[in-house]
């Protein structure tokens, strides 16, 4: 490598902390991530910091959990039990990327996983795991097979396993993979599927920092998060805030992308709080010739529908909550105009009906009735009351009413097309069941 | 109506099977990476399925006895998981994502060329043994929808047009 592409790298590697050595056709190994930087952030951590200085320049940096919740990592890494007495912990990641319209974890996986395994090693670090586990789908297939070969390489130099460089801290970690199941990325039922259980989540509290997997202390990060980790320890939490370019509170890029019948449809790493439309029109070319925008999804199926009018929002967890939807994880489905609204709700419900663990009565019994309602619509067979009906499911099934936010999330772009698209679900009332105006069944309605 | 019943013979019936080595040993050193064996038992079934297309009840007790968990347990696990096979698949296992970003972008048409090449629809195997047709969650390549994965190998931006010569690559 010259000298001038190593500058190169580097410089990138302070604007695109996140893709800048990605390569999905040929990954890094460790002597080429090495030279670029790479278990620098470890080596320093462990020669130079404690544990807790760690966390505080995380916490410092408000990295907010990329998984979707937007939960900081620092203050989730902050209830884990520290001292010489804590025991065994786990750190586990997240990577059951199973969020319809979501493909970001998988590019990093693919292309740079060294970087996740530093980033695995560092939060360990910080949280004095013992041992920590990849959680990844068993369809990443590709995914799985560098990251074993990622660790192998790590374990083979000495940064894995134990006295890891010399330090006297021992961590090992593996790759266990899942067999189907999307509810598998909730985070507890993540750790019922890891001690070998069927998928159901657990009650919380207590929460997974306190009682997590074998009921030992466990943090749960996803890969994006993850390979932030890194670069705050190295660059500092005044840096990761700047990444931002002030396009939002929050710090650091974001992993955004476009799915739908856009031009270029892509992952782009950019400053979070980047506005839908300079994602949608710029990065990712605008629609294709022929469709218009109708509607979109920010950020995976469970979340709400926004409108083209909401394009100028910046795509950040609070702006993006405050219109009444959320970022979750931040790639844009974009619906274009040839869609009926009913069918591309009914194929939404169709997945959550199909994927819920049966564990909670109203996601259980709720979403199959959820979708048999859509499909008598999408028929134009709908009784009057219909309407009404899907209304009262999404108070029923709504937050609070069960375990997980599965059926809560199932709910988000129901409740956002009603309230966009009335007209389209009143169109699949039966002529001769749609009801007069102001009679009482309509005016019972709500 | 009593063909509804469970007749007590039928469970106690017992199903020849011996796991290989080889299963056993893969087995043997993915427990290893887990404080308890339970932890195991995706992975063992994994490991069974690798080596014969898919999990046979006869499996169930020598899987859960080397992993130390009761057969039952081990169903429970089994039938939750929509990627273990309790019954026989195809010698290629077609998974065709049906979620959102596929489906705007061309699934129904996707799915309707496959059911009408293969003859077969969802959950149901070639009479050749050739093929099984599964839906499956997001495949993560939602920029080349519509996508499908044929045993390990992703496909993306798959044209109904494209549908045959694709199924030709897997004898």
């Amino acid at each position: 490598m010259t000298r001038e592409s190593t500058m190169t790298l580097a410089q990138q590697l302070l604007t695109k902390p996140l893709t800048a050595r990605v390569n999905t056709a040929q990954p890094m190994d460790l002597a080429a991530f090495e030279a670029s930087g790479g278990y620098r952030a470890l080596r320093l951590a462990l020669k130079e910091l404690s544990p807790q200085d760690v966390q505080a320049r995380v916490k410092d940096a408000n990295l907010r959990g990329r998984g979707g919740a937007g939960f900081p990592a620092g203050v989730k890494w902050g209830l884990i039990p520290m001292g010489p007495d804590a025991g065994v912990k786990y750190l586990v990641c997240n990577a059951d990327e199973m969020e319809p319209g979501t493909f970001k974890d998988r590019l990093l996986m693919e292309g740079a996983p060294h970087q996740l395994v530093e980033g695995i090693l560092v939060a360990a670090y910080a949280t004095q795991a013992t041992t920590g586990y990849i959680f990844l789908r068993g369809e990443y297939v590709l995914a799985a097979a560098r990251l074993n070969q990622a660790l192998a390489e790590a374990r083979a130099a000495g940064l894995l396993g134990r006295n890891i460089l010399g330090s006297g801290w021992d961590f090992d970690c593996f790759v266990h993979t899942g067999a189907g199941r999307y509810i598998c990325g909730e985070e507890t039922a993540l750790i019922n599927s890891l001690e070998g259980r069927r998928a159901n989540p657990r009650a919380k509290p207590p929460f997974p920092q306190i009682a997590g997997a074998w009921g030992r202390p466990t943090v749960i990060n996803n890969v994006e998060t993850l390979n932030n980790v890194a670069p705050i320890v190295l660059n500092g939490a005044e840096w990761f805030r700047g990444l931002s370019q002030g396009k939002s509170p929050d710090g650091g890029t974001k992993l955004y992308g476009v799915s739908g019948r856009a031009k270029r449809p892509g992952v782009f790493e950019l400053p979070i709080g980047t506005t839908a439309r300079e994602i949608l029109e710029q990065h990712a070319g605008g629609m294709k010739d022929g469709y218009q925008l109708k509607c979109w999804l920010p950020g995976g199926a469970s979340t709400d529908f926004l409108l083209p009018e909401h394009l100028d929002l910046a795509m950040d967890y609070d702006t993006i909550g405050k219109a009444g939807s959320r970022m979750g994880t931040g790639l844009l489905a974009v619906v274009d105009q040839t869609h009926n609204m009913v069918s591309v709700v009914r194929n939404l419900e169709e997945f959550f009906a199909r994927e819920s663990c049966g564990w909670c009565t109203p996601c259980r019994d709720g979403l199959p009735w959820t979708v048999k309602i859509l499909r008598a619509l999408e028929a134009g067979q709908g009784n009057s009351g219909d309407i009404e009906q899907l209304v009262s499911m999404t108070k029923a099934l709504g937050p609070g009413r069960t375990f997980c936010a599965h059926a809560p999330g199932a709910m988000e772009p129901l409740q956002s097309a009603l309230k966009f698209f009335r007209a389209e679900f009143e169109a699949g009332i039966r002529a001769d069941h749609a009801p007069a105006a102001g009679s009482p069944a309509s005016s019972a309605a709500g | 109506m009593n063909d509804n019943l469970i007749r007590l013979t039928d469970l106690e019936r017992e199903v020849p099977f011996a796991l290989s080595d080889a299963e056993r040993h893969e087995i043997e050193h993915a427990l290893g990476h887990y404080p308890d064996g339970r932890a195991a038992s995706i992975e063992a079934l994994k490991i069974v399925q690798h080596h014969r297309g898919w999990v046979p009840d006869g499996a169930l007790a020598p899987v859960a006895a080397l992993i130390g968990i009761s057969a039952a347990d081990l169903e429970g696990v089994a039938t939750f998981y929509s990627l273990i096979f309790r019954q026989p698949v195809g010698r290629h296992v077609i998974k065709l994502c049906d979620s959102i970003s596929c489906y705007l972008t061309g699934y129904d048409e996707l799915r309707a060329a496959l059911e009408q090449q293969l003859g077969i629809g969802y959950g149901q195997t070639t009479p050749d043994q050739r093929f099984t047709l599964l839906p499956v969650c997001c495949l993560g390549a939602c920029d080349r929808g519509p996508t499908l994965m044929i045993d390990d190998a992703l496909h993306g931006d798959v044209a109904p047009g494209a549908v045959a010569e694709l199924l030709a690559a897997y004898p």
